[in-house]
């Protein structure tokens, strides 16, 4: 239980820490914002003051107002889930604007973070189980796709797929054409369709680094006393690799999960790019090309709830799977 | 238990008579960059229900020797000449170095078990105790239901003098001297004819040192195995054992009876060792074997 | 050094890429022609003249890429020395000071670790019109030194407690002589891996960034190449000669650190050394009994401790 609550606790810090940069990021830069994001909405639309007022809540302007009066009105503002109005969209809010595309992230990245993970770890337990064998000489090139930029492993998927051998469409998440979104086979077969290649990018490019973490956790449990004892024991070779071995070898994978979710997040938002995918990423490009800083602090402060969000849950499923953690705290 | 104690004049050895393990001219090398030979044309025979003490320094392959007997040996080491055989209690003869695939693993642990040095890392710290004890019965009693199978870890438990509720526990919440003491029950669990203690007492305190020797010796009287004791301890050894082998550089020195290994050392490492340590009682004279467990008693 | 690393095929083939860049990314801007220079003959293939073609306006691509790798791998130095130095502040010197200073510096590493850092650079970046090559080189150090303090500073709690480094301070050594003479250089490989992930983050980083158009005003790099190729549809056109050397060079200069850092993880831990698939089969093991078998020196390590 303490373990829970330190953990609550922290990512409770971590909350703070990203709505607090939220607020600060547009205070802190050189120009006024809000003139500018106000402007432009005046040449889509009438700009009522009880919107431009919302706007310097957001972003800050030269109120009147001590700097900790603006603080709480924008934590009221966010508690409220009211996040501003987009330009680049308008007069659509911002958080329609997130609620319609961050599912599509969310399927995306999650989905395939979720393959890459478990693909990862399975295929490094192999490696380091069976080393020098086949798939652990797959690891240095597999390590080198890690290196390659995701945007242009899509880039180059998309070229040869796409355009080349034409078995992938080039860009969108679902037939816009044929298919009407909602819980219908066809609509579903189409985003698995257009899904697969920016998951394959995905999977592809995040597969290697889990792959030889697990590797080299299974290399240094093996030669631990416990597997030593198990075999002692004459426990079938496969139940030593999978509850002996690789049980205590992942444990360092999943506590290592938000360093490298970060990562695969970043990638896969460049990524979407490329993919022309309806999802947040390509959303926060066109909120930077048309200057639509609401709609790029709402988004950013979305993504990083996602991600504080997986890490929560990442770190409770580790209080579950290593029993040490619970005592410990 | 007469039959341990040292042979009467006209009586024939133990171990001559009634061998449980013959281990034949065993040598093992590590095949790395230099080939070294950790363990050189071996041969000891251990008797049914005999103690015997193996002891030597650091690197002089008693745990390699150990290892070698049970198969456990991983690359660069391997066995390069000489044989194990074990006679099992129903009279067959099994050839431990042609044992293959599942016939190994099912060999390992009924016959012989295995107690390994420092208690902490045997036990697999992400799994309860339960599990662990349970994994033997799930190898090689697959038939058991589940009922017996956890009533059966219950009672292995307390044998060792662990509460039966600590089943559930993890490793690291227990102690030292009860992971040990748990790693014994494990050892015992299906009742094996050898059981192989590498080092068993050697990261544990000395008071808990003396208890789980209490332990074995108890144990070992009442089931009748044979114990394989490797330590560097050979006071120790002298207090516990039937016979001890001392080994030096791959290669069994001097093996004599307990007594007559104290008190006639032939070989001079033998010497040397035996005067490498204090005397426990303070005089020399207080050999220990014979009075048994009361001696461990007043130790303490 | 104590120990460098020994000169594998996997070093040499990383060192001799890395290599090739450095030289190229000093000399090549030197030989080549004006990268900006445009020219009626937009987007032509490879030719004499164009040895790796033009881009939609003429330029010529080679002169670009030339630029481009000198202004990538300045970024990837820049950001990758802050790095190290962000993270070994934090993490070493927290873990060496220990108590209140050690709890607020690793708190703040990991909420800096669990704040996903690209999309923060990406909002950063779009509120400055004018940006130069060292403030995008600030930003993405500030937003990625996280993981490798954490790192470090595990290790650093590890060392700190080795008996020779609580006999030196016993013995009443000055705090930053310890630090710098018995715990820094037990550190230097792992710093060293830390500052080559630094350098491959930087470069992806950057490229990301700039890809997206974020990229310092005016610079030429990598990305910024991806960038306009992206822009001119050249993926569409099959103007491979365009995309394919910048993104192909960031995998490539990628790879060859990520073998160098192989090399230094083979020193930190020694037990990932030596099993080549060649060596296993020096050892001709067969049988079931290998499937098993997988520690080499397990019996050896216990003899040592026995």
């Amino acid at each position: 239980m303490r373990f829970v609550l330190q953990k609550l606790g922290f990512y409770a810090v971590a909350l703070w820490a990203a709505v607090t940069l939220d607020f600060l990021i547009p205070r802190l830069m050189p120009g006024n914002p809000v003139d500018q994001l106000v402007s432009k909405l005046a040449q889509k639309g009438q700009v009522t003051p009880e919107t431009r007022r919302a706007i310097e809540l957001l972003l800050g302007a030269d109120l009147d107002q001590p700097l900790w009066q603006q603080y709480l009105g924008f934590w009221g503002q966010i508690a409220r889930g009211d996040l501003g109005r987009s330009v680049a969209y308008f007069p659509a809010s911002v958080s329609d604007m997130i609620g319609q595309t961050l599912p599509w992230t969310l399927g995306l990245i999650g989905l395939s973070t979720i393959i890459s993970f478990l693909l990862g770890v399975g295929l490094g337990t192999f490696a380091g189980w069976k080393r020098g064998s086949w798939v652990d000489n797959l690891i240095p090139s597999l390590t080198m796709l890690q290196s390659v930029p995701y945007f242009w492993l899509a880039l180059i998927l998309l070229y040869v797929f796409g355009l080349i051998l034409g078995v992938s469409p080039l860009n969108g998440g679902y037939d816009p054409w044929n298919t009407f979104p909602g819980w219908n086979w066809a609509f579903i077969q189409s985003v698995i369709y257009y899904g697969t290649l920016p998951a394959i990018t995905i999977v592809v490019s995040s597969v290697g680094g889990w792959m030889l973490g697990m590797r080299n956790m299974m290399v240094s449990t093996l030669s631990e006393d416990y597997i030593l004892t198990a075999e002692a024991k004459g426990i079938h070779p496969r139940r030593i690799m999978r509850a002996y071995a690789a049980r205590n070898a992942v444990l360092p994978s999943v506590a290592g999960f938000a360093i490298s979710l970060g990562f695969v997040v970043a990638g896969s938002i460049v990524a979407e790019v490329v993919f022309s995918y309806p999802g947040i990423g390509n959303m926060l490009l066109q909120a930077v090309n048309s200057n639509d800083y609401a709609l790029m602090q709402g988004i950013f402060l979305v993504i990083t709830l996602s991600v504080l969000g997986a890490n929560l849950l990442v770190d409770l499923l580790y209080g579950v799977i290593d029993p040490r953690t619970r005592a410990r705290s | 238990m007469t039959a341990t104690l040292p042979t009467t004049a006209g009586r024939a050895p133990r171990h001559e008579v009634d061998p449980v393990l013959e281990i034949t001219d065993l040598s093992i090398e590590y095949q790395a960059e230099k080939v070294v030979r950790a363990v050189d044309h071996v041969s000891l025979t251990l008797g049914r229900g005999e103690v015997l003490g193996l002891a030597g320094e650091s690197g002089c392959g008693k745990s390699t020797l150990a290892y070698g007997i049970n198969r456990l040996l991983k690359t660069p080491a391997v066995v390069t000449g000489g044989s194990v055989m074990f006679h099992s209690r129903e009279g067959h003869t099994i050839d431990v170095r042609a044992l293959e695939g599942d016939d190994l693993r099912f060999f390992r642990w009924e016959k012989i078990s295995m107690v390994f040095q420092g208690a902490m890392n045997s036990l697999n710290p992400v799994k309860k105790v339960r599990d662990q004890l349970e994994d033997v019965f799930t190898t090689h009693r697959p038939d058991l239901g589940k009922k017996v199978r956890r009533e059966r870890c219950g009672e292995l438990l307390e044998r060792v003098g662990v509460d039966r509720n600590r089943l559930n526990a993890y490793p690291h919440e227990l102690s030292g001297g009860m992971r040990q003491r748990v790693m014994i029950a494990m050892a015992m669990a299906l009742d094996p004819q050898v059981m192989i203690m590498d080092e068993p007492t050697t990261a544990l305190d000395v008071v808990v040192q003396r208890e789980i020797l209490r332990e074995i010796t108890r144990l070992r009287s009442e089931l009748g195995f044979a114990v394989v004791f490797i330590t560097h301890d050979l006071p120790l050894l002298l207090e516990i054992s039937d016979r001890i082998a001392v080994m030096r550089e791959g290669r069994i020195v001097e093996l004599a009876e307990a007594l007559t290994l104290y008190t006639q050392p032939q070989h001079d490492y033998t010497k040397t060792l035996l005067g490498s340590f204090p005397s426990l009682t303070g005089e020399r004279g207080g050999f220990v074997r014979d009075t048994g467990s009361t001696h461990a008693e007043e130790i303490r | 050094m104590r120990n460098l690393p020994p000169l594998t095929p996997k070093l040499l083939v990383g060192l001799t890429i890395v290599g090739a860049f450095v030289l190229w990314g000093i000399v090549g801007p030197f030989v080549v022609a004006d990268p900006s220079g445009i020219d009626n003959i937009g987007l032509s293939a490879p030719s004499a003249d164009h040895l790796l073609g033009t881009t939609q306006t003429g330029q010529d691509v080679l002169a670009q890429f030339a630029h481009a790798t000198r202004g990538s791998l300045i970024i990837g130095l820049v950001v990758g020395v802050l790095t190290l130095l962000l993270s070994a502040f934090f993490g070493v010197v927290g873990a060496y000071v220990g108590g209140w200073v050690d709890e607020g510096f690793s708190l703040f590493s990991n909420v800096m670790l669990v704040i996903p850092g690209l999309p923060l650079v990406i909002i950063i970046s779009s509120y400055v019109t004018d940006k130069s090559v060292w403030l995008v080189a600030g930003v993405l150090a500030i937003t990625s030194w996280a993981g490798s303090a954490r790192v470090l500073r595990g290790f650093t709690l590890s060392v700190r407690s080795r008996d020779y480094v609580l006999a030196a301070r016993v013995a009443g050594e000055r705090p930053w002589r310890v630090l710098l003479v018995e715990i820094l250089p037990n550190l230097v490989p792992l710093l060293a891996s830390q500052a080559v992930f630094g350098i491959i983050f930087a470069i992806l980083g950057e490229a990301g960034l700039s890809f997206l158009g974020l990229g310092a005003t005016g610079s030429f790099t990598w990305g910024t190449m991806l960038y306009y190729a992206q822009n001119s549809l050249a993926l569409m056109r099959g103007a491979w000669w365009w995309f394919i050397p910048p993104g192909l060079s960031i995998a490539l200069f990628g790879a060859a650190l990520a073998l160098i850092n192989f090399s230094i993880d083979e020193i930190i831990n020694p037990r990932l050394r030596d099993h080549t698939r060649a060596v296993t089969k020096r050892w001709q093991v067969t049988g079931p009994s290998s499937g098993t078998a997988v520690e080499g020196a397990a019996p050896a390590e216990k003899e040592a401790t026995a």
